[in-house]
């Protein structure tokens, strides 16, 4: 049983991520991987958020009528997000102000959702709750992955600690201005993808159709 | 043993995606979410009011170039003087008191503001009374002005302050405190080279005509400031705000007053 609780929590990571293999959960990691704080921040409230979420859902899962169990999911996740948010004002308001609407799009993070309808509503709640802050780690690991590259060679900081004296401040570093905009993390995370796949052959697809040479006709 | 033949075991036993129970499920799931969150909210609310106050405060002393990390905010804080002022008076009033007025609101309110005709700063309504920030020397007199500016850049509204010597046209530092223009572009506003530029620009010439603008190609060496490469909309917003502010329709009756010793 240890086994498998520890493979709960360690196969989302890389074997069965949900940004890499599921494509889950991209929109929220375009926009608040500019720079590390504000990412470490982000990826807490994840984890918080997708690890109690399975917990409660799992013990109500008796309980939920199927015809509701959507939006009763929903409103548990909301419940526990706007408490996320409440919480990141009270206590880190500085990343607060940065984060904005990102927190409470939490929400609609499909990963989250995912969990809970996936994983959640069939197992029992310790279970669940492994499951939720593994796939949140999951999450966060690239996160922050995207985190290093886009603060390190967009700003020259990581941390905001710098790293690289950008131009502006007087240093000899150009920072690349793409790495700021959501569109780069877009690449990053496809690269990401790429090498993944590329390391660990299970995760590539199967081709759904393929190119057909004249000789064999 | 025959079950007893009550409401509640009546209710037990009814299917869980009967429409009884789905009802009862919904109801209490929203009542104790509902519960949850609020109980959070309002605990909550005092510090996060808190963090909010100090923010500005923050703001303000970095304006007037008294922040650095790890300063006691509040303490710092003690030595500016917040005043409201009534703009079309160009005077101080008492009407309000300075720690609880909220320009912001004040702005929302048609009692307490006008609706602009002329509109560079693209603000819709200005507020009849700000708040300022008088910071005194230790002897009393009057060291520097912070006054509140705000006015649409590209994307965003931009919020900030702008202090001026106690001359009330020597510019002493600009800050926004909350905007959402392009990083790396736009949000350069908050790159220290850039706003140092602002230190020791004068407002007015001497025929007190309003002079200071943000532009690419300078034409007033005491009055200009470089605008932001690849970010023109939101340099021409924050030239078009600080213009608006320091002129007749913002701040400039109170400086003037202030100078002459009418404020």
């Amino acid at each position: 049983m240890s086994q498998t609780r520890k493979q709960l929590l360690v196969d989302p990571l890389i074997d069965n991520n949900p940004i890499t293999l599921q494509v889950l959960g991209i929109c929220s990691a375009l926009a608040v991987t500019s720079s590390l704080n504000v990412a470490f921040v982000m990826s807490l409230a994840v984890i918080a958020v997708c690890g109690f979420s399975s917990l409660f859902i799992s013990f109500l899962r008796h309980y939920i009528p199927n015809s509701i169990r959507i939006i009763v999911q929903m409103v548990i996740i909301a419940s526990l997000v706007i408490l996320v948010d409440q919480i990141i004002k009270a206590y880190a308001y500085e990343i607060s102000k940065t984060l904005s609407v990102f927190v409470g799009l939490i929400i609609t993070n499909c990963i989250v959702m995912g969990r809970a309808e996936a994983f959640a509503m069939k197992n029992r709640p310790f279970e669940s709750f492994v499951d939720g802050v593994g796939n949140g780690l999951g999450y966060s690991l690239l996160l922050m992955s995207v985190g290093v590259i886009r603060e390190l060679f967009g700003s020259g900081t990581l941390f905001g600690i710098t790293i690289f004296d950008s131009v502006n401040n007087g240093g000899w570093y150009v920072p690349n201005g793409l790495l700021l905009l959501p569109p780069s993390a877009f690449f990053i995370i496809g690269f990401i993808i790429w090498g993944v796949r590329t390391w660990k052959k299970s995760q590539v697809e199967a081709r759904e159709y393929k190119i057909q040479t004249l000789e064999e006709h | 043993m025959p079950k007893p033949d009550n409401i509640f075991t009546k209710f037990k036993d009814l299917p869980v995606d009967g429409m009884t129970k789905t009802l009862f499920v919904a109801i209490t799931l929203c009542l104790v979410c509902s519960m949850v969150v609020s109980f959070a909210a309002v605990n909550l609310k005092e510090v996060q009011e808190v963090n909010k106050a100090i923010d500005k405060q923050k703001n303000i002393l970095q304006v007037a170039g008294l922040y650095y990390e790890g300063i006691d905010v509040e303490k710092s804080f003690s030595s500016f003087e917040p005043i409201v002022v009534d703009l079309n008076q160009g005077k101080f009033t008492n009407e309000f008191d300075p720690l609880t007025f909220d320009d912001r609101k004040a702005a929302q309110d048609p009692k307490l503001s006008i609706s602009l005709k002329e509109d560079p700063a693209s603000i819709g309504r200005r507020t009849n009374f700000a708040t300022v920030y008088l910071l005194k020397k230790d002897d009393g007199t009057l060291d520097k002005i912070i006054l509140p500016i705000h006015g649409y850049g590209l994307w965003s509204t931009l919020y900030g302050f702008i202090a001026l010597e106690k001359n009330g046209n020597d510019i002493y530092g600009l800050q926004f405190y909350q905007h959402a223009e392009t990083p790396g572009l736009g949000a350069e506003v908050d790159n220290p080279k850039w706003k140092a530029q602002w230190k020791g620009k004068k407002l007015n010439n001497d025929n007190g005509e309003l002079m200071i603008t943000v532009a690419k190609t300078k034409k007033y060496k005491n009055h200009h400031i470089d605008a932001l490469a690849g970010a023109t909309l939101t340099s021409n917003g924050v030239d078009n705000l600080v213009r608006f502010w320091m002129g007749k329709t913002g701040f400039k009756k109170f400086l003037t007053n202030l100078q002459n010793g009418t404020a």
